[in-house]
């Protein structure tokens, strides 16, 4: 534990040892705003919620989250620091679970940031803020989701433009799984069983039931799930090839 | 207490290192040479428990590296090739996330740290960030952090690659204040380095152990091994000077270098020439403004021992 938390907090400074952790905040903020209210249509819907503000979050976290995960282990390997990591007395779970940590707190600090549209909104009507706190959690739980595929894909190299292009792509196709015109382009050809699992599979499924102000058990495992499963390949793919 | 056994290490079809095996005790300072590639680093890298290997054991100070890694790692303080460290953290910043990690605490981590900041003179820097530094800064930065938790084993790669002579001296020191009680073990190319630092050598070539020895024991194997040099004074005698030596019954071989106006007298193996040369010199009056008796040159044998080939290896 004590472990864990010593690497998780030296990752979280590392993010800001350098501008490209203001530079992202700022950047995650302003888009966050431009969806919301221009293209969202905040105003013009008229309503005291924040569905034009959550329901872009997954194509805001397919560009900008690769960008937090990439340089989580692609970095290690190119200075060479992951050997020294590696020899000290930790074990690699610690280490996995330390870095993607504090990737994860990063990214819930930029959410955090967002709470001037939750003033907005609250000024302007009186919205279902439970509903807007479910929503917070989703968004942050679907992030540590991303988070988990990026991670494992910077651990599978040293370069840092690789890791994001792969880690853009594999969560692209977590988020097609779960659209209309793609499950009935696989419906044609698959089962009803394996279209549901496909389905099943996409963070939209999960993401907009929690946006709406549902907690459901089984949303909360699927995430819990996937960030399991991808942390588990983090490792593995580290202990195959450390030297790399 | 180092113990290896059998230990290999195979990509695919090549063996990068091959049955390698040797005891390492408290006091000793072990010296792995070898060209580069010869399967050092790779060594090391399992010793620290960084690499896996293929087959084979490692135990430190009794823990097993593969099945018990977290303690075998506890008691191991290493220093990977080209000294790695987190580049965007400052000196002090770095060392406190080792000492966290190494599990100091309080008093004894701030008193710990003091103690390697000072040993490497790294004061003066300790508040910059660690990319900004110099080469032999980020040198001494990787020794500090491998000192940091006063090991019972100190792993170090090429420790003084990089370092200016002051800086190597001061390096070389160090090692040999912590070698009372511990074990430590460096690479390196650098054949001095053997003499300065190490109680012991290895001499690993093409991820083979092929030589196990001291220093001085290495040097033996040297033909130059009591051969017998004189430089002269002038070249008034030089030719006549070669053919006497050449005629000597202990004499092997005589090299002439007729620039610098010196001669090397190979001995006989076994044969100790020195006594009949000198008697010769103070016979025949020649000029020599110098003599010595030469222990044997290091770099002869390794060029010997890691270029022959495989069939006639030295395996010991």
């Amino acid at each position: 534990m004590n472990q864990t938390l010593s690497v998780l907090r030296r990752e979280l400074r590392s993010y800001f040892a350098t501008p490209l952790a203001y530079v992202f905040i700022v950047i995650f903020l302003v888009l966050a705003g431009v969806f919301t209210f221009q293209i969202g249509g905040f105003f013009e819907r008229g309503q005291a919620d924040l569905k034009s503000f959550f329901r872009w979050h997954p194509w805001l976290y397919l560009v900008l989250i690769p960008a937090i995960s990439m340089r989580l282990w692609a970095e290690e390997r190119n200075s060479g620091s992951i050997e020294l990591l590696m020899t000290l007395p930790l074990t690699l779970g610690q280490a996995v679970l330390g870095k993607f940590l504090a990737a994860w707190f990063f990214a819930g600090i930029a959410l955090l940031l967002t709470f001037p549209i939750w003033i907005t909104v609250n000024y302007l009507g009186s919205p279902d803020n439970g509903a807007i706190l479910a929503a917070y959690i989703g968004s942050w739980l679907m992030a540590g989701g991303f988070l988990a595929i990026g991670a494992c894909l910077s651990a599978a190299t040293r370069n840092q433009v690789i890791a994001f292009i792969t880690a853009a792509l594999v969560c692209f196709l977590f988020l097609l799984a779960g659209f209309p015109f793609v499950l009935d382009f696989v419906r044609g050809i698959l089962p009803q069983s394996l279209v549901e699992a496909i389905a099943s599979l996409s963070f939209f499924t999960h993401f907009d039931a929690i946006s709406k102000g549902v907690i459901d058990l089984r949303d909360l495992l699927y995430f819990a799930a996937l960030i399991g499963f991808w942390l588990t390949a983090t490792a593995l793919v580290l202990d195959m090839k450390k030297a790399d | 207490m180092i113990k290896t056994q059998g230990l290999s290490k195979r990509y695919g079809a090549t063996v990068a290192v091959d049955d390698i095996s040797f005891t390492v005790a408290p006091g000793e300072v072990l010296g792995f040479l070898g060209p580069n590639g010869a399967g050092k680093t790779t060594t090391m890298r399992m010793i620290a428990g960084f690499i896996t290997p293929s087959s084979g054991t490692v135990s430190v100070s009794g823990h097993d590296v593969l099945q018990d890694p977290v303690r075998a790692k506890a008691c191991i303080g290493y220093m990977p090739e080209g000294a790695p460290s987190y580049g965007e953290m400052t000196v002090a910043e770095f060392l406190d996330f080792i000492a966290d990690l190494r599990g100091l605490r309080g008093e004894q981590r701030s008193r710990r740290k003091s103690t390697v900041i000072e040993r490497l003179a790294l004061a003066p820097v300790a508040d910059q960030v660690i990319e900004t530094l110099s080469k032999g800064f980020r040198r001494r930065v990787g020794l500090a952090q491998a000192l940091i938790h006063d090991p019972q084993v100190l792993i170090l790669d090429e420790p003084t690659d990089g370092l200016d002579p002051n800086q190597k001296h001061e390096v070389r020191r160090l090692i040999n204040d912590l070698s009372k009680d511990k074990i430590v073990i460096v690479s390196t190319h650098i054949l001095e380095e053997v003499h300065a630092v190490c109680t012991r050598a290895v001499i690993i070539s093409q991820g083979r152990l092929v030589a196990d020895d001291t220093p001085r024991a290495l040097e033996a194997r040297s033909r130059y091994h009591n051969a017998v040099t004189l430089r002269f004074d002038s070249n008034a005698q030089f030719a006549a000077a070669r053919r006497d030596l050449q005629a000597l019954p202990e004499v092997q071989q005589v090299e002439a270098d007729e620039r610098a106006w010196v001669l090397t007298a190979v001995p006989k193996p076994g044969a100790i020439a020195l006594p009949a040369i000198s008697a010769l010199v103070m016979n025949n009056q020649w000029p020599v403004a110098e003599l010595h008796l030469e222990s044997g040159r290091l770099d002869e044998v390794f060029r010997s021992i890691t270029q022959a080939p495989a069939a006639s290896q030295v395996r010991l």
